[in-house]
């Protein structure tokens, strides 16, 4: 056994390195000072300063989702790590592998009153207060259990259904001195991630997609985290199957291919939401089957025989039951029933369906053909999804603006399209495009906002103009809370209660005060040239786009309705 | 098995800080009712034993073996089979003696029920008993006549019978 002499800090640092880590994102504090002393020593780590917790901790949910490899936030006790919260609890929601490492006050000391348990200032139970929202946590007591609790945590995070983990660290481990071993293994006997799939299960979800007459391949957030989206279309193509996805899987499936037919939901695509009901068998891969999916369960595809390929086998049957669980990695799982069905004879019948699939579309597209050169969200994400690249990533803020990205910014390739899904956190895409750009530096990221939601996190400009990290903002701005106005109008009989936003603040001015460049548009001519001049420039970019109050998301399937009670036109 | 009914889990988790508190924790979240919870160690090193009854349907118990297996410290989750298991709680009650006519009254019950007299005082008996959660509740039944001054139950405990038994492999 190897060892070195080196403080808890420089272990932290060391280990976190060795996992391949470049870059964090986060906030110092009291209670995390060592780790910061340790972080000038360390100048292949890069350091990058938000401007508060949250957005330390989306910036690194956006880097994990846009690289697929784990982001890393700091931060220090009490406030700290509360301010945290948010962020992993959102990552927690998607399934999206991010370490949290937070300071804590001491084990011990000095000052007996400055310890853990004794209320200590800037003390908070970080530990009692993630643990429904992490994969798992850990609390280090000595320097020499860092690297094996880095290495672990980051299996946790990273294998079977990924999920952020928090490693909270008190000062005075932080501190200690110890020799340390680096070589330690990992060993966590009650964590085996499922992997490979039941033969007999792909035996008979070959099968009975093989008898399908009109298969859908229904695939969520899975397929993406799994990288399993070639297998996806090469199982499509070969089953000739339209492929729905859920909002979190938006990306999973190129949305310009013919066989797309877009998200499911509570504002999915019409396509979507009509053709999956008429299914005789689903393919569902790597899906929660959540609400916002799902609608009315009772009228979600009673019919359909449905095969649920999931890592996580406490999804199996907890929203929907389903005929043929298969609990395993999505993509081995796909390849084992690709692999079994060019072997099998595949009843030919899938030509009445295919060309069912091919008409609706067809319909579709007619319907929502209607040139629109208003600045309406529709032709504003269409045009925008023109002028970027096939490999630029979108990330959203949450409501009305994260709705209509859904629905009418094509997602073409899997870690394209980065949404708050299940937590709905408004304030997510601005840092989450952040941590997406210096994980992929030389692609383009945008990030499509809401006036609400932008504000919630936009203080993370300065961050993104001083530590040079250009992405552009488009801000739908209709000076309300658009989306519980929607409700308020739908639901309430328009008794609007604190929606209005106002005028303020000025959001070119906002940008500028930053160091940011805005442009105010006023045409889809105007949009045009904002969008090409921030894509062109070195700095961030904000273009405020004024957008009417009273624009809905629509189709909308309403709160308790089934997927076939959609209203409103595409 | 019926709507509703207890039922019971048996769990090999690390021995750790914070376990308990993780479980407790996905059940409260999770909207599942635990109605005993008992803890110990077992043969087995750096592993404690939870045996957990609950009451709920089938799908409500299958989802609770699978969220706690989810638990990373969760090693082991087995939901016993209610006909093929062994189940015993432990209760210590203290009960009132007015006199000593009562007092041997009491003693014939807890003979009756295989109980023991654990401790005497001039006015209280504090009897000890070892059963099945019914035989308890029977035993306590009778006791209330007397009247119960203080009551302590363990909780329910259980193994499989037979040489059926949940290990973890070293």
């Amino acid at each position: 056994m190897t060892t070195t002499k080196m403080s808890g800090a420089n272990a932290l640092l060391e280990s976190l390195e060795k996992q391949g880590v470049k870059e964090v994102f986060g906030i110092l504090g009291g209670a995390i000072l060592p780790v910061y002393d340790a972080l000038c020593n360390h100048p292949r780590i890069r350091h990058i300063l938000a401007r508060h917790e949250q957005g330390a901790a989306h910036a690194a949910d956006g880097y994990a989702r846009a690289s697929g490899r784990p982001g890393v936030c700091f931060a220090t006790s009490g406030p700290g790590a509360t301010n945290l919260v948010t962020g992993i609890a959102n990552a927690y929601m998607d399934s999206s592998p991010i370490i949290a490492l937070t300071g804590q006050v001491p084990t011990t000391g000095i000052n007996s009153t400055y310890i853990i348990g004794r209320d200590a200032f800037q003390e908070a139970d970080i530990i009692g207060i993630t643990t429904p929202i992490t994969k798992h946590n850990f609390q280090l007591r000595t320097p020499a259990e860092i690297p094996q609790t880095v290495n672990t945590a980051f299996y946790i995070a990273t294998t079977g259904r990924p999920g952020p983990v928090l490693i909270d660290f008190p000062k005075d481990v932080q501190a200690a001195v110890a020799e340390i071993d680096f070589t330690s293994k990992i060993d966590i006997r009650g964590y085996k991630p499922p992997e490979n799939p039941h033969p007999l299960q792909i035996r008979k979800a070959a099968e009975c997609l093989a008898e399908a007459e009109r298969p859908v391949i229904l695939a969520g957030g899975g397929v993406i985290s799994s990288n399993a989206s070639d297998e996806l279309l090469t199982i499509a193509e070969l089953l000739l199957a339209p492929v729905a996805t859920t909002f979190m899987g938006k990306g999973a499936f190129p949305e310009i291919h013919p066989l797309s037919i877009g998200n499911i939901g509570m504002h999915g695509n019409p396509l979507a939401n009509k053709l999956l009901l008429e299914a005789d068998v689903m393919l569902a891969v790597g899906t929660r089957f959540s609400d916002r999916s799902t609608g009315n369960t009772d009228t979600f595809c009673p019919d359909a025989k449905k095969i649920h390929i999931d890592i996580d086998a406490a999804e199996i049957g907890k929203n929907i039951e389903v005929d043929i669980p298969i609990v395993a990695d999505a993509k081995k799982a796909l390849a084992a029933i690709h692999e079994r069905l060019i072997k099998q004879a595949k009843k030919n019948t899938g030509s009445a369906w295919a060309n069912r699939v091919k008409e609706a579309k067809q319909l579709l597209n007619r319907q929502s053909e209607i040139a629109v050169k208003d600045l309406k969200p529709k032709p504003l994400l269409q045009t925008l999804r023109k002028l970027l690249p096939e490999n630029a990533i979108a990330t959203t803020e949450v409501g009305q603006n994260q709705m209509w990205a859904a629905l009418y910014y094509k997602a073409l390739k899997p870690r394209t399209f980065i949404s708050s899904g299940g937590l709905g956190t408004m304030g997510f895409g601005f840092p989450a495009s952040l941590g997406a750009k210096v994980a992929c530096p030389n692609r383009p990221v945008v990030d499509i906002a809401g006036d609400g939601s932008f504000i919630m996190t936009e203080q993370e400009l300065a961050c993104s103009v001083i530590e040079n990290i250009p992405v552009t903002v488009i801000v739908l701005n209709n000076g309300v809370l658009g989306m519980v106005a929607q409700w308020q109008r739908m639901f309430y009989k328009r008794r609007y209660m604190a929606v209005k936003l106002g005028t303020y603040p000025d959001f070119v001015k906002l940008a500028e005060a930053y160091g940011a460049q805005g442009f105010h548009v006023g045409s889809i001519a105007e949009f045009q040239k904002a969008v090409k001049t921030a894509l062109k420039s070195k700095v961030t970019t904000v273009i405020d786009v004024p957008i009417s109050s009273e624009e809905d998301v629509v189709p909308m399937v309403p709160p308790g309705c089934g997927l076939n009670q959609q209203v409103g036109d595409y | 098995m019926e709507n509703g009914k207890t039922k019971v889990i048996a769990a090999l988790v690390e021995n750790k800080p914070g376990v308990l508190h993780s479980v407790a924790n996905m059940f409260r979240r999770r909207g599942f009712n635990i109605e005993s919870i008992t803890v110990g160690h077992t043969e087995q090193k750096g592993i404690a034993r939870m045996t957990i009854t609950v009451s709920g349907d089938e799908k409500t118990l299958e989802q609770i073996v699978k969220q706690m297996n989810k638990l990373i410290d969760v090693v082991k989750v087995a939901s016993l089979e209610p006909e093929n298991i062994v189940t015993r709680e432990l209760a210590l009650i203290k009960v009132n003696v007015p006199d000593t006519k009562t007092r041997s009254d009491i003693i014939n019950c807890v003979e009756v029920f295989r109980g023991h007299v654990v401790d005497v005082a001039p006015e209280a008996l504090t009897i000890e008993i070892t059963g099945t959660p019914d035989k308890i509740d029977a035993f306590l039944n009778l006791m209330k006549t007397y009247g119960i001054m203080e009551l302590a139950r363990t909780g329910l405990t259980a193994l499989s019978r037979g040489t059926r038994s949940i290990r973890i492999d070293e």
